[in-house]
């Protein structure tokens, strides 16, 4: 988790199954992020808590979403908002969660 | 980080195997079966009597298991290769026989400018690392194993799989811009460390060809002589040739076997020149091939029918095996299903025991594991109904 600033929230992410099996957590991860609060940072945080799921969300070398996980923020896709783009104001006062989700493929 | 237990533990008799009393040797000794499947991996114990077996797994449930292998250093050091198109690539490691198993780590980063290998229209396409295919541990140490991996290239670790960096005179031989990837991917699915020189390795790629390193996997050279493949502009050219999978006897580390995307092939001489040795196969296409324990020229191989049709021919389950390096085969059927059977046998999901009385082990693309104690006389279904089996491996437990 991170350090936790004068500026910090804590923001709720909801991994797909296999991540939360993978990293044995359950259905929500409560994470300590600085604010301005992004999908990056976000992510920075997570895979600090849960070494384990780095490169399962974003690829080594690029630092991309992997293609097949979505992200989406109080209902809109925040997918190509880009790593840098700010939150909504309500995932980032911890009021509603991110969800990271698998494409639906594969059969 | 986070432990995953058996969710299922089974046990199931498998009576059909030949019939040779229980020795107190064989009820000391034991095997461990490593199966890859679709879905997760499965770990298949039994004593030395090979008769009954305790089935437990699915271990990575929903996952994409390609390979686990054992060391041969520590058999309780277990390696395996756990990916997704969904969330890539993860190594997980079991210190435990399989009981327990712990992520390790997934970074395989290319060393250098990875460049481009062909794609399957001949235009330059950016190396890109998708999966592990292949996992090798060390012969004379626990901590170190080598990875083949998508797009071709050998990665090694010796932390226990904790970090990996590249062997990149591989890649860095000059033919690589002309690999292409074959219809499963451009995958280094072969590696075979030399017993008697741990200088010397061997490494196959699907479509690239075989190729052997005599300084630790600095340097390397294409050992492709008196290969041909049809589907090459040139049929004899150095490179690009669809090697499906190399066997070794650890007793003849220069005699080796090679199964081709078509034709049989055999080597006397570590690789600088191959002849074939299909001989009265029903098919030279096939995947898996592999070396009986204590026989060197005995090997065994599962004809498939086609490039086009990957399932065995005219419905019939048939190992074939040579008692004489090759040319001369014969079939096993006992215990094996011979009508209607349409399934496939990969690359590695083939394996052979040391017990004294050889075992053979096979997965298939219908999910049955099929174990013989026998050298192949006589068969039996370990289990029937798992996931498309990608892998078979099996550790001799003294």
């Amino acid at each position: 988790m991170t350090e936790k600033g004068a500026s910090a929230s804590v923001i709720r992410v909801v991994l797909p199954q296999h991540l939360r099996t993978l990293a044995g957590v359950g259905a929500e991860v409560a994470l300590d992020v600085d604010a301005p609060v992004t999908v990056r940072r976000v992510l920075d945080a997570l895979e600090e808590l849960c070494p384990m799921l780095r490169g399962t969300i974003r690829e080594y070398g690029t630092g991309e979403r992997r293609p097949f996980l979505r992200f989406f923020a109080c209902e809109e896709d925040w997918s190509h908002e880009g790593m840098d783009a700010e939150l909504p104001a309500p995932v980032a006062e911890g009021r509603e969660p991110l969800l990271i989700l698998g494409a639906i493929a594969g059969g | 980080m986070g432990k995953n237990r058996s969710t299922a533990l089974l046990k199931f008799s498998c009576d059909g195997a030949g019939d040779r009393g229980n020795s107190e040797e064989a009820a000391m000794s034991g095997v461990r079966v490593l199966v890859g499947t679709k879905k997760g991996a499965f770990v298949l114990t039994a004593d030395g009597t090979r008769k009954d077996w305790q089935v437990s797994g699915p271990f990575f449930a929903g996952w994409e298991i390609y390979h686990v292998k054992g060391s041969a250093v520590d058999p309780n050091r277990i390696y395996a290769s756990q990916s997704s198109g969904w969330f890539g690539q993860l190594i997980q490691r079991s210190d435990d026989g399989g009981v327990t198993w712990a992520p390790v780590d997934n970074k395989f980063v290319y060393d250098g400018v990875a460049g481009t290998h062909q794609w399957y229209d001949g235009t330059p396409h950016p190396w890109e690392f998708k999966r592990v295919w292949h996992l090798e541990p060390s012969l004379t140490d626990a901590e170190t194993v080598y990875a083949g991996v998508e797009d071709a290239a050998l990665f090694k670790s010796t932390d226990g799989g904790v970090s990996w960096s590249e062997l990149a005179g591989l890649r860095g031989h000059g033919s690589g811009p002309n690999w292409q990837p074959g219809a499963g991917g451009m995958c280094l699915h072969t590696i075979i460390l030399d017993p008697a020189n741990q200088q010397r390795m061997y490494i196959a790629i699907s479509a690239a060809g075989a190729f052997r390193t005599d300084d630790a996997g600095c340097t390397w050279k294409p050992i492709n002589k008196g290969l041909v493949s049809n589907f090459m502009p040139n049929p004899t050219a150095e490179v690009g040739h669809c090697v499906h999978h190399v066997a070794m006897h650890r007793t003849r580390p220069d005699v080796l076997f090679m199964q081709k995307h078509w034709d049989v092939m055999r080597s006397d001489d570590a690789g600088e020149s191959w002849h074939e040795v299909s001989g009265n196969l029903p098919t030279d296409f096939g995947f898996a091939i592999d070396v009986h324990a204590h026989e060197p020229e005995t090997l065994y191989v599962v004809p498939i029918k086609s490039d086009s049709e990957h399932f065995v021919p005219d419905g019939k389950l048939r190992v074939y095996r040579s008692r004489s390096g090759g040319n001369e085969w014969e079939p096993l059927t006992a215990g094996l299903p011979q009508q209607d059977c349409y399934v496939n046998v990969l690359r590695d999901a083939m394996a052979v025991d040391t017990l004294d009385e050889c075992g053979v082990y096979f997965g298939t693309s219908g999910g049955q594991v099929y174990a013989s104690s026998d050298a192949g006389d006589h068969w039996a279904p370990i289990v029937r109904d798992l996931p498309a089996v990608m892998s078979v491996e099996v550790q001799t437990i003294p």
